[in-house]
C-alpha cells in the first residue's frame, strides 16, 4: 500500500502537503498544549507506576520488621560466674531462611549476679567471635578484636564494646530482645 | 539452487544492511605495530562470555533460596554431571576476567590510550572496571556457604558507618534487618539481572567507542597528541594500517583462545571453590575470609590506623574512583609513551605492588589470633628440657590462659602478639608481670583472669625463654637478674 498523504484525514486547522512540502501540521498554540498536556501525562504515569515501585524497593527501610522478644531458657540454667554460647532460632525470620535464620547469642551471668546478653558479632566488621573461658576473653577471627568478659573492649581494631541485647526476667526464663543484625549506628 | 540461494543471501543483505554496515565495521583499519600489547580487552570480553554462558548453565540448577540454596550447591558439585566443573570454570574465569580486565586497563593507561579522543571510552571502561568488581562480590554471596554469610555481615558493618544513613542502607543491602532469605534473593537477583545487564550496556557503549575513535596506534616517544592536530594524524597512521578483520583480530582470537584454555585446565586441575560450612551463624568457629579480589580491603581494614578506618572504608573508594574518571580529563593531552611518563608508571607500580603486598597479607592475616594454637600447638618440648616445677606450671598458664592463640613459640602458635621464643632477652621479671597483669600495646590485661600464683608461675617460665648462653634482661631499676639457664641447649 503507498502512502498517500492527501487522503490521510487532517486535523483542524492543517493544510495538506503540496509540491512545496508539508506545511506546519498545527498551530502553534495546539502544538504547545500538545507539549505541555504530553509532558503532564508523562509525568502522572511516572508518579503512577514510580510511587509503587519505589515503596516497594524502599519497604526493608520504611517497615522494617520489628525485634521481638525470645525466651533463652530458664534462669537456672545460666550459673553465677559463667558465660555460655545459646543458639537459638532468630524469631524475625522468612520460612524459607533455611539455616540462616539460626543465631547465637553470649549470656554471661557474673559473680554480682549480673546479667549481659552479648550479640556475638564483633563491633570492627560483624565477624562471629568466640568465647575462651581460660582467659576471660572474646576473639575475633577477622581482624583480631578481642574483647573483656564484661564486653569492653580489650585490643584490636573495634571502636567500641560488645553490642549488648535488652534482656528481662520474667517468670524465672531469660528474655532478650532480638531480631536485627546490629551494626555501629543501629545497635542492639 | 545456487542461484536461488544467492538471491535469498542478497534480500537478506540488504533487509538486515550485512554489508552495508557490518562489513565496514569488521574491516575498519586499525593501525598496525599494535603486536601483542592490545589483546586484554578482548580477552576480557572473551572471559564474560564464557561467564554468561557457564552462569546460565549454573542457573538451570542452582535454586536461590536462603533454605536450598547451599543443598543445590552441594548438588551441583558432587552430584549434578560435569556441575563440579562448570562451577570450578565459572570461579576461575571470574578470576581470569579481573586480571585480563586490570592487564586491560594498566596497558591501556600506560600507553596513553585514555588520551584524546577516547577520554569517555576510559570512563565508561571505569564503569566497567566498577561493575566487574562488583559482579565477584555478589557472586561469592551467591556461594551461600559460611564465608558468603559472614562477607556479606562484613559489607553490612561497612554500609552501617555511613553517617545518618548507615541503618537504613544495611536494610536497603540485607533486604530486610537479618542476612537471610531477602538478602540471598536480591543478590541474586543483582548479580544476575541488574550487575549484567548495566554491564552489557556499559560494553556496548564502550565498543562503540573503541568503534567510532579506533584502536589508539602504538606510542611513540616524542609524538605529542593535541586535539588540533591528532586527528590529521590518526588518519594517516590508519592509511598505513591493516584491515581489524581478518588481520589484527587474529592476535585477539589466539590470545583469547589460550586465556580460555588456561581457564579451563586451571579448572579441571583446581576444581571449584566450596561450598564450604553451611550459612549457620551459630557456628561460632567461623573464620570467614574473602575471595582473593578483596583480601587487600580485608588486609587495609585490620592494618589501618582504628581513626582512619571508616574515611578509609567510605571516603577513599569514591576518591579513587573519582581519580579514575579524572585521568582522562587531567592528563588528557601531551605525551603517550611510557618511557616519557615516570609519574605514570611509577603511580602504576605502587599500586600494584600496594595490591599484591596487601593481598599476600591478607591471606596469611598475621594479625588474627590462631584460634585453636591453645590446645593444639603444644610448647616446643625443648624449651621444658630443664625447667623447675614452678616453671613447667609457668608453661601449663601460658598455654591454658590461652597466651599461644596470640603469641607463638618457635614460630608456632598466633601471631597477632609477638613470638615469645626469647621474650626474656628484652624484658625483665617487672616488666613481664606488669605486661600480663596491665596488658597495653594491643595486648588485653589478664590482671582478673590470673591468680597471683598463677603470675608468678607464668613470668618464671618466660624468664627462661631466652638463649641458654645469654643472662635475662635486667633494667637498672631492679639491678642483674640472677643467673639463670635459657631454653637453648
Amino acid at each position: 500500500m503507498n502512502y498517500e498523504p492527501e487522503k490521510m484525514s487532517l486535523g483542524e486547522g492543517d493544510l495538506p502537503c503540496n509540491a512545496a512540502g508539508c506545511p506546519e501540521p498545527t498551530s502553534p498554540a495546539r502544538r504547545r498544549w500538545l507539549g505541555w498536556f504530553g509532558a503532564l501525562s508523562a509525568l502522572l504515569a511516572s508518579l503512577a507506576a514510580g510511587l509503587p515501585i519505589v515503596g516497594y524497593l524502599l519497604s526493608p527501610v520504611i517497615r522494617p520488621r520489628k525485634d521481638l522478644w525470645l525466651d533463652l531458657g530458664p534462669v537456672s540454667d545460666f550459673p553465677a560466674g559463667a558465660t555460655q554460647l545459646v543458639k537459638v532460632e532468630n524469631p524475625v525470620h522468612q520460612p524459607w531462611d533455611g539455616k540462616s535464620a539460626q543465631m547465637a547469642a553470649y549470656v554471661r551471668h557474673s559473680q554480682a549476679g549480673e546479667f549481659q546478653v552479648f550479640a556475638a558479632n564483633c563491633t570492627h566488621l560483624g565477624c562471629p567471635v568466640t568465647w575462651f573461658p581460660q582467659s576471660g576473653l572474646f576473639l575475633c577471627p577477622c581482624h583480631g578484636g578481642v574483647y573483656y568478659e564484661n564486653g569492653e573492649r580489650a585490643s584490636g581494631p573495634p571502636p567500641r564494646g560488645l553490642y549488648q541485647l535488652v534482656h528481662q526476667m520474667k517468670d524465672g526464663r531469660l528474655l532478650a530482645k532480638v531480631g536485627h543484625l546490629p551494626t555501629l549506628q543501629d545497635p542492639a | 539452487m545456487p542461484g536461488r540461494l544467492r538471491q535469498i543471501a542478497t534480500w537478506l543483505d540488504s533487509r538486515l544492511g550485512f554489508s552495508d554496515v557490518v562489513l565496514p565495521i569488521l574491516r575498519h583499519p586499525a593501525p598496525s605495530g599494535s603486536r601483542w600489547w592490545y589483546v586484554f580487552g578482548s580477552a576480557t570480553l572473551t572471559m564474560l562470555v564464557l561467564q554468561i554462558i557457564t552462569g546460565i548453565c549454573l542457573s538451570l540448577v542452582y535454586v536461590p533460596s536462603a533454605a536450598e540454596a547451599y543443598t543445590s550447591l552441594n548438588y551441583l558439585t558432587y552430584d549434578q554431571s560435569l556441575g563440579w566443573l562448570l562451577r570450578a570454570i565459572h570461579n576461575t574465569a571470574a578470576s581470569g576476567m579481573v586480571i585480563l580486565m586490570v592487564a586491560h586497563m594498566v596497558q591501556v593507561f600506560l600507553m596513553g590510550s585514555f588520551k584524546y579522543p577516547r577520554e569517555m571510552t576510559w570512563v565508561v571502561g571505569v564503569a566497567l572496571f566498577v561493575l566487574t568488581l562488583g559482579m565477584a562480590f555478589t557472586g561469592q554471596v551467591l556461594r551461600w556457604d559460611q564465608d558468603s554469610y559472614w562477607g556479606v555481615g562484613v559489607g553490612a558493618a561497612m554500609v552501617g558507618r555511613v553517617p545518618y544513613l548507615g541503618p537504613a542502607l544495611v536494610r536497603l543491602l540485607l533486604g530486610g534487618t537479618t542476612i537471610g532469605a531477602d538478602t540471598l534473593s536480591r543478590f541474586f537477583t543483582l548479580h544476575v539481572l541488574i550487575l549484567p545487564g548495566l554491564l552489557i550496556i556499559s560494553l556496548s557503549v564502550h565498543l562503540f567507542l573503541v568503534m567510532r575513535h579506533g584502536v589508539s596506534e602504538p606510542p611513540v616517544a616524542g609524538r605529542l597528541v593535541s586535539p588540533a592536530t591528532y586527528d590529521k594524524q590518526y588518519a594517516a597512521v590508519l592509511k598505513r594500517g591493516e584491515p581489524f578483520f581478518p588481520a589484527a583480530v587474529m592476535r585477539d582470537m589466539i590470545f583469547s583462545a589460550w586465556a580460555v584454555i588456561a581457564v579451563i585446565g586451571i579448572a579441571i586441575a583446581v576444581g571449584p571453590k566450596g561450598p564450604a560450612l553451611p550459612p549457620d551463624p551459630s557456628l561460632i568457629s567461623a573464620e570467614p575470609r574473602p575471595d582473593w579480589y578483596f583480601l587487600s580491603l580485608f588486609a587495609l581494614l585490620a592494618l589501618c590506623p582504628p581513626n582512619m578506618e571508616t574515611a578509609i572504608i567510605l571516603i577513599a573508594p569514591v576518591i579513587g574512583l573519582f581519580s579514575m574518571v579524572l585521568v582522562p580529563f587531567v592528563a588528557g593531552k601531551g605525551e603517550r609513551s611510557p618511557r616519557r611518563r615516570p609519574v605514570a608508571v611509577l603511580t602504576t607500580l605502587v599500586l600494584l605492588v600496594g595490591y599484591g603486598v596487601l593481598t599476600w597479607l591478607g591471606n596469611s592475616a598475621p594479625w588474627s589470633p590462631q584460634m585453636d594454637a591453645w590446645s593444639g600447638e603444644p610448647v616446643p618440648p625443648r624449651m621444658l628440657a630443664r625447667v623447675t616445677p614452678l616453671e613447667l606450671q609457668g608453661a601449663v598458664v601460658f598455654q591454658n590462659k590461652t597466651c599461644r592463640n596470640c603469641h607463638a613459640l618457635d614460630g608456632s602458635g598466633g601471631r597477632r602478639g609477638p613470638d615469645l621464643t626469647y621474650v626474656a632477652s628484652s624484658l625483665d621479671r617487672d616488666e613481664l608481670i606488669r605486661q600480663v597483669i596491665q596488658g597495653g600495646g594491643n595486648m588485653p590485661a589478664f590482671g582478673d583472669h590470673l591468680s597471683p600464683s598463677e603470675v608468678t608461675a607464668l613470668v618464671a617460665f618466660l624468664q627462661t625463654l631466652r638463649p641458654s648462653d645469654t643472662a635475662p634482661a635486667a633494667s637498672a631499676a631492679t639491678g642483674p637478674a640472677p643467673p639463670h639457664k635459657g631454653n637453648r641447649p
